[in-house]
């Protein structure tokens, strides 16, 4: 695989929550780097820090320490270097959930269509790249339901194509493949493999499904806030 | 794109229904306003309807509405030579209650002077009444129409005219004959306790008394100066057209006003928490897709806006269909429900306040969620 630009850079991030006896250290120094084009996991029991480490490259936990560059953008630096952070993930960062999280009230085009919608983009523009995202992801047939009627697959999919409606580079991803069977879970996984080469994004999942394991470039282990082991 | 009218399409029954009970809510509330109103206008309508300036009452009483008062019949006479006045009319008011189609019926009996004031002030059916004994204009309440014959006392009197807006502060509604036939009514009526009062030797009361008479003056005449040359007669009292209407409203329907301002507070306020909690278990529902939409970068005005739309769609809705019932059931309400454009205007003020504070706490609630909350499944 071509290494591209780096997209990820974390460098020396602690977390902590309380102070004194009650203090739990969630990450401990961790070191993190992810280039566009790789797809990586995050592995490690529950409480190792790994949806501590997600929210923190989302930009929806502030780390305790270190430093933290997306895209070529120093993001955060012992504090915030950005006010509008929820602008920083509209452009930057796509994210996928476990059960989706798709708006109820909207139709599948508009769960798409929301992100440009709120990005500023012309209902026009939205619709536009929301029919092409959901052509490509094989839903496009779906585009006027609501989420109530998609099987878990179609769903998911159509999350999918939100997370890359505004074209993030960075894509996170939180057990995406839990609510799918093994085979559909490994076609969603070679999409996000396909999306990210395309798209020269990254994408960095949480994961326990170990069908899906070989789908990785990298295997990132963590335990009790720190990084074990990172192999191919 | 609109999330808040795409989420109410999505729940339209459950939002409709919702509205629906809101409407009720309010159709209760404009209700009691409207009573509130109606009770005023009534109590003022019977002071109003003369088109008085001047009322002259027995000595030392509030009469005729607020204490009984009896003066002679000729103190009319006396009245509209002083200087100053243009019209007088001699008056009489009693309540009494007689049967109508096999039914009790409580009318409020106006005996007036045919062609001077204290007549009905207008006519929606029929004519004025044209002989001086036993005919009579009611008030449409009544249920009474020209043609129909009714007891009043010992004798059945003809309805040739109907008006409307003629009833007591109790709202019984009123009927107006001759001022004699009104004053032998007076004496054929007495009750029981009169007669035996008589039968012991007392003086019977004057069988040619009145309770007031009323009085309009010249352009140019001070209403006061009238006043206190009307009371240099020892046995008169003389009150302008104000004192009379605040007297009524200070002392015959105070209480009952204060009652139902009263009880229309208490309705405005479980109406505000109801909107209120309404507005906050929706914003309360929502808060996996507010988590969500603050992940993607929804910004906060997105979400502030999807709460205070709903919020005030509900609350304008709520208001629009309580309006609507209101306005096609207040006739059938026993008493007058008066509905003023300003009060349905004040009430929508007082539900966008309300649905605005409603929202402020569904949006301490949105604002405080944590995106992170839309992770994890």
């Amino acid at each position: 695989m071509a290494i591209g630009d780096l997209l990820i850079d974390v460098q020396q991030v602690a977390k902590h929550y309380g102070e004194g006896e009650t203090r739990v250290d969630a990450l401990r120094e961790v070191n993190l780097q992810v280039h566009a084009g790789e797809v990586i996991a995050l592995l490690g029991p529950s409480g190792s820090g790994k949806t501590t480490l997600l929210n923190i490259i989302g930009c929806i936990v502030a780390p305790s320490t270190g430093r933290v560059e997306l895209d070529g953008e120093p993001v955060f630096d012992g504090h915030w270097l950005r006010g509008d952070l929820r602008k920083l993930r509209l452009d930057k960062i796509g994210f996928i959930f476990q059960a989706h999280n798709l708006l109820p009230f909207l139709t599948a085009e508009e769960n798409v269509s929301v992100v440009l919608d709120l990005a500023g983009q012309s209902q026009a523009v939205g619709k536009a790249r929301a029919r092409e995202l959901l052509d490509y992801l094989e839903v496009g047939h779906r585009a006027p339901v609501k989420p109530s009627h998609l099987s878990g697959g179609e769903a998911q999919r159509v999350a999918i194509a939100r997370a890359l409606a505004n074209r993030p580079r960075i894509i996170l991803a939180d057990e995406p493949t839990a609510a799918l069977d093994s085979k559909r879970a490994q076609l969603v996984m070679d999409l996000l493999r396909k999306l990210a080469a395309e798209q020269e994004a990254c994408i960095v999942t949480v994961t326990h499904d170990e069908k899906i394991f070989d789908r990785f470039d990298r295997l990132i282990h963590l335990r009790d806030g720190r990084l074990e082991d990172a192999g191919a | 794109m609109n999330l808040a009218l795409k989420d109410i399409r999505h729940s339209l029954f459950r939002f409709v229904l919702t509205c629906f009970g809101l409407g009720l809510l309010m159709t209760v509330v404009l209700a009691m306003i409207g009573i509130y109103n109606g009770l005023v206008a009534d109590a003022l309508a019977i002071v109003k309807a003369p088109e008085a300036e001047l009322w002259v009452v027995e000595a030392g009483t509030q009469g005729p509405f607020a204490e009984a008062s009896s003066i002679p019949a000729d103190t009319r006479d006396a009245v509209a030579r002083l200087p100053g006045i243009a019209a007088s009319g001699a008056i009489t008011y009693q309540t009494l209650e007689t049967e109508s189609a096999g039914k009790a019926l409580r009318l409020y009996v106006i005996g007036y002077e045919t062609g001077r004031l204290g007549g009905p002030s207008h006519l929606i059916a029929g004519r004025e009444i044209g002989t001086s004994h036993f005919e009579a204009v009611a008030d449409r309440k009544t249920g009474l129409v020209p043609g129909d014959t009714i007891r009043l006392g010992r004798d059945r009197f003809t309805v040739v005219g109907l008006t409307e807006e003629a009833m007591n502060s109790g709202g019984d509604p009123a009927i107006f004959v001759t001022l004699a036939d009104a004053i032998a009514l007076q004496t054929e009526i007495a009750p029981a306790a009169e007669r035996v009062r008589a039968a012991r030797g007392a003086t019977p009361p004057s069988a040619n008394n009145v309770a007031a008479v009323i009085a309009r003056l010249e352009p140019d005449a001070d209403v006061e100066l009238v006043a206190a040359t009307i009371r240099q007669w020892k046995h008169l009292s003389a009150l302008s057209q104000s004192d009379q209407e605040n007297l009524l409203l200070a002392s015959v329907v105070d209480r009952a006003r204060r009652q139902i301002g009263l009880f229309l507070g208490i309705l405005l306020s479980v109406s505000a928490v109801v909107i209120a909690l309404i507005i906050y278990t929706m914003t309360m529902e929502k808060l996996k897709q507010i988590a969500t939409l603050k992940l993607i970068g929804a910004p906060d005005r997105t979400i502030l806006g999807l709460i205070v739309q709903q919020a005030l769609i509900l609350g304008g809705s709520g208001w629009g269909i309580g309006l609507t019932l209101i306005l096609l059931v207040k006739d059938n309400f026993p008493r007058r429900v008066l509905l003023e454009p300003m009060n349905a205007a004040v009430l929508a003020g007082i539900i966008v306040v309300v649905c605005l504070v409603a929202s402020g706490l569904g949006i301490r609630a949105a604002l405080k969620v944590d995106p992170a909350t839309a992770l994890g499944g």
